[in-house]
């Protein structure tokens, strides 16, 4: 039996192929079922992002399997039959194992550690054991590498700082003011980014809004988006002095908010600390206003420096992510090797052999009396029960049988081999 | 015995001083652990050592200069347990620890001969002065570090270079709040220890002032935090501002502590 891995990502394929490959709604369990039915495939998971689909396997004969299921995949989504060829990719074996890991810990994202990947594979996951599409191989592995997932959380910092834009402000802003709940918030010119900043503002707990637009209406329905007040824009100078965070994207050709107003609005707050964040260009905020104190003002070049800078240490990080995928490899190939039937078959002959010897020791010792005859006649009939006694196990081992993974475990844990110290951990 | 004590509590120090700088340059959970247990395992033998002096003169040790600077590091390293304990922020260690190793490598090097108390000086009220004075420099030590703590964190959000140490740095409103929080602690303790003072010169001497150095110095460090306060909450100085006084503030309370002694003479001198 073979680990496999069959799948394209935003590497190899273009979006619009990955789009037309996307396993979503009913599609999946149908795919699945159909897929779990192709000769040779054991097991089956499908995991469907729109940055990657891919189908893992275990199966008994790959190339077959493999190219029958690349004709089911033509014919499922109605492709051209060399459409695939490119961008499909194929991992067996530990390279299948590593593919996975790697997949899990977020290191083969197109934005390295996002954390949205690893409830994805559990969810694809879920889903294939409740539909009883995987066995014990494959939710062994899945479950490993939700660990190593895990550990390469912990032990790196590859998602411990922002990488986009937004992300970045939220993270700065923490580290002006601590907590963001309690905090007010306003809104200068309406523009996608902003509207994205404010929600990621939002979602860490900033209640109070204000929205100010040239066009008053505009304004009225983002604040209402939001759950915030509207304000005509006149009279944003006058909010500042209310205003802990501010986004500005006006669109306007010249600087809007000018040093007077910060000075202004800086002395009514009693030098309370303002974050504000220029994401327009042309810059619509005086940038000699970062000169004041307690006011730290970021335009968008500053926050992609910081973005970029948070880029090159996950970068950095990942390398380290790479070893700890490494060393679980080979703590799940141990495991993997104690599913095969020649160890397992030692194991017990030697278990069996030391438990005899152990025994005749013990006896030839209480009766030192016996004649060198008489010892031979007791050694041979011990082995002759030993061998009778664990005929059937071994047979039962040897057999190519459907159920031989269980068949193993089952007779590890009844004669007590070790070797499976990775479940008891 | 009790130098003993003190030899191995200031090893202690030193050893977590050192972990303080790992821990600035390599921050991981192993080393801001070891520094806590070696902070731990000092104060707890530094504790042992004033015990053991107490019992032995029978009076509140903080009557020599040695004894007053081992007890002034002390109350910090109270003081650090306490804010650990409350505000768990990130690196305060590495900033206040290289202040009490060098407050008690100061006092390794006094004499430590355990004097007989001068009878102007026998009175219970040597205990509560010196009690309040301690705590209330204990708190400007603090503010001090938190200072020199927002001064590096308000460096990076203001350059824009946001590397170094600045994950790992608490935010600016926390240490702005912790310096603050500090100086209103460390000035009532202060203003306590002059009005104790003045009482205790007025039973043993008949005079409430005598514009003895320690006397004036302490008034100009009693002005300078009362300007902070007043400046924070009349004109907004706060943050920065509100930093570098403290720096500033924390400098006087060393002039006064270390440089009325050994400089200029007074009654408060040993």
């Amino acid at each position: 039996m073979k680990i496999a891995v069959v799948g394209l990502n935003h590497k190899t394929a273009d979006v619009e192929l990955r789009e037309k490959l996307a396993f979503n709604g009913p599609k999946l369990e149908e795919g699945l079922f159909s897929i779990k039915a192709i000769a040779g495939i054991k097991e089956a998971a499908i995991l469907s992002t729109c940055n990657r689909v891919e189908i893992y396997l275990t199966v008994t004969d790959l190339q077959q399997a493999f190219s029958s299921l690349k004709d089911f995949l033509v014919q499922f989504f109605d492709l051209k039959r060399d459409s695939l060829d490119t961008a499909l990719y194929l991992h067996e074996d530990m390279m299948a194992v590593k593919h996975i890991f790697r997949v899990a810990s977020s290191l083969d994202s197109m934005v390295l550690g996002e954390p949205q990947i690893l409830g994805q594979l559990k969810d694809a996951f879920d889903f294939a054991l409740e539909k009883k599409a995987t066995g014990a191989l494959l939710n062994r592995l899945l479950k490993k590498s939700i660990s190593v997932a895990k550990r390469v959380r912990t032990e790196t910092r590859i998602a411990s700082s922002a990488v986009s834009i937004s992300f970045a402000a939220v993270e700065l802003a923490k580290k002006i003011f601590t907590d963001l709940s309690g905090k007010s918030f306003m809104l200068l010119g309406a523009g996608e980014m902003a509207e994205l900043a404010a929600k990621h503002m939002m979602n860490n707990g900033v209640q109070e809004i204000a929205v100010a637009n040239r066009t008053y209406e505009r304004g009225c329905e983002l604040a209402h988006e939001f759950n915030g007040k509207a304000i005509k824009f006149e009279e944003f100078p006058e909010k500042l002095v209310n205003t802990d965070i501010l986004i500005c994207s006006t669109g306007a050709p010249a600087y809007v908010l000018l040093k007077e107003h910060m000075q202004k609005a800086m002395k009514l707050r009693k030098q309370k600390p303002v974050f504000l964040i220029d994401i327009s260009v042309p810059r619509n905020i005086d940038p000699a206003i970062n000169d004041m104190d307690n006011v730290y003002l970021y335009n968008v070049d500053d926050l992609n420096d910081v973005v970029d800078t948070n880029k090159q240490e996950r970068q950095k990080e990942a390398e380290k992510a790479e070893e700890i995928v490494e060393e679980e490899i080979e703590t799940f190939k141990k495991w993997l090797s104690t599913l095969d039937s020649v160890p397992a078959v030692v194991a017990l002959r030697e278990k069996a052999d030391a438990i005899r010897k152990e025994e005749l020791e013990r006896f030839f010792n209480r009766f030192p009396a016996l004649g060198e005859k008489e010892r031979k006649a007791i050694e041979g009939l011990s082995g002759a029960i030993m061998n009778k006694l664990i005929h059937g196990p071994t047979v039962a081992l040897k057999d190519d049988a459907e159920d031989k993974d269980i068949m193993i475990s089952v007779i590890r844990k009844l004669y007590g081999l070790n070797g499976d110290d990775d479940e008891k951990r | 015995m009790e130098t003993l004590l003190f030899e191995f509590a200031l090893t202690c120090y030193f050893a977590a001083t050192i972990a303080c700088g790992l821990e600035l340059f390599k921050g991981t959970k192993t080393t801001s652990r070891i520094m806590f247990g070696l902070v731990v395992a000092g104060f707890v033998l530094h504790t042992a050592n004033i015990l053991a002096r107490y019992f032995i003169s029978g009076h509140m040790p903080t009557a020599s200069l040695h004894e007053a600077s081992s007890f002034f590091s002390w109350c910090i390293v109270l003081l650090f347990f306490f804010l650990e304990y409350r505000y768990r922020v990130g690196l305060l260690g590495s900033f206040i620890m290289p202040v009490v190793f060098v407050l008690m490598l100061t006092s390794s090097m006094l004499p430590r001969k355990i004097e007989n108390l001068s009878p102007l000086l026998q009175s219970s009220w040597l205990f509560i002065h010196t009690a309040f004075a301690f705590i209330g420099d204990a708190a400007f030590a603090m503010a001090f570090g938190v200072g020199i703590m927002y001064l590096v964190q308000e460096h990076y959000v203001k350059s824009k270079h946001l590397g170094g140490l600045f994950k790992r740095l608490p935010s600016l409103q926390i240490l702005d709040e912790m310096n603050y929080r500090l100086i209103t602690i460390g000035f009532p303790f202060l203003t306590l220890a002059i009005i104790t003072g003045a009482l205790w010169a007025e039973t043993a001497l008949g005079r409430f002032w005598r514009w003895d150095p320690k006397e004036v110095w302490s008034l100009i460090t009693w002005f300078i935090y009362a300007a902070v306060l007043h400046l924070r909450l009349t004109k907004g100085w706060r943050g920065k501002k509100a930093a570098i006084l403290s720096i500033i503030g924390f400098c006087i309370v060393l002039f006064t502590f270390f440089g009325v002694n050994l400089l200029l003479k007074g009654y408060h001198t040993f």
